[in-house]
């Protein structure tokens, strides 16, 4: 049985509700990352954050780069991050201080930039269409792979240059560990 | 309310200053690093929505916005291998720790 446009018996539409809860997921994850004393439950809240704008990314008719996210953020800098944490975290690192001493002053400078933000966006009329369109799969890839095939290629090769760059950061090195030996 | 592009608008501004207080007031490197996430992932549900409501940049959007996802995993590489290496130095992953370069 094929389900209508909106919830029935009222006026409210399937994608206003969709949109308003993963929005509400969104904010409210994000805010968790931010403030949460434990950083593993930053970084699983992070995850969350992730997976509900992939789920806006569907809302808005774009499947692809909804499954770019949940691929590279969900799959792959996620658990960087929480391998980053697990290898820098302390036992006394949660019951410590969580922000600095200039916090009330970030909160301030956010809160301004989220309200001219706003403002802007309010007081501006886009010149756009009034509703969204569904992005063909197969009209992304003709693009990517004709006009921006230049860009394509550049963001590869700066990919492999950022892998062996972190590698080259992150290992030790053999001479240092020989100084270190009494 | 899904079929107005500034609901769209105003949820990635709401989010990108959630990013932003994030990296200004966590004191944990890794803490920053996220909010630094967030903040990319902010400008990029910007690009998509304005690809989903304008004609003119439809396809385009979401080819950028591709390539935006590749720089960021990029960045988020050389970001953690950074903290990692200067964690290995000072034993710390709070930042306010990190004042050799003060005196």
């Amino acid at each position: 049985m094929p389900i209508g446009d909106t919830l029935p018996f009222t006026a409210i539409r399937w994608d206003d509700i969709l949109f308003v809860a993963l929005a509400v997921t969104v904010l409210g994850s994000a805010l968790l990352v931010v403030t949460m004393r434990d950083i593993i439950r930053c970084g699983l809240a992070m995850i969350l954050c992730f997976a509900s704008l992939a789920g806006i990314y569907v809302v808005l008719g774009n499947p692809l780069v909804a499954a770019a996210q949940v691929l590279v953020y969900i799959g792959a800098i996620s658990v960087l991050v929480l391998f980053a944490i697990m290898l820098t975290q302390t036992k006394n690192a949660p019951t410590r201080l969580v922000f600095q001493t200039q916090a009330v002053a970030a909160a301030v400078a956010a809160a301004t930039i989220g309200v001219v933000i706003m403002a802007t966006v309010l007081a501006t009329t886009w010149p756009a269409g009034s509703s969204r369109v569904w992005t063909s799969t197969s009209d992304i890839a003709t693009m990517l792979f004709s006009q921006y095939v230049l860009p394509f290629e550049a963001v590869s090769v700066l990919l492999t240059a950022a892998v062996v760059g972190g590698v080259l950061l992150a290992r030790r090195e053999p001479a240092a560990r020989d100084e270190d030996r009494p | 309310m899904s079929n107005s592009l500034d609901s769209y608008l105003i949820l990635s501004g709401l989010l990108f200053a959630v990013g932003t207080f994030g990296f200004l007031a966590r004191r944990n490197a890794i803490s920053m690093l996220m909010s630094i996430e967030l903040m990319l992932n902010a400008v990029n549900l910007t690009i998509i929505a304005f690809g989903a409501f304008e004609p003119a940049l439809h396809t385009q959007a979401s080819v950028i916005a591709l390539l935006v996802i590749a720089v960021a995993a990029a960045e988020a590489t050389v970001g953690l291998a950074i903290v990692m290496a200067i964690y290995r130095n000072r034993k710390t992953p709070l930042v306010d720790e990190y004042d050799a370069m003060k005196e």
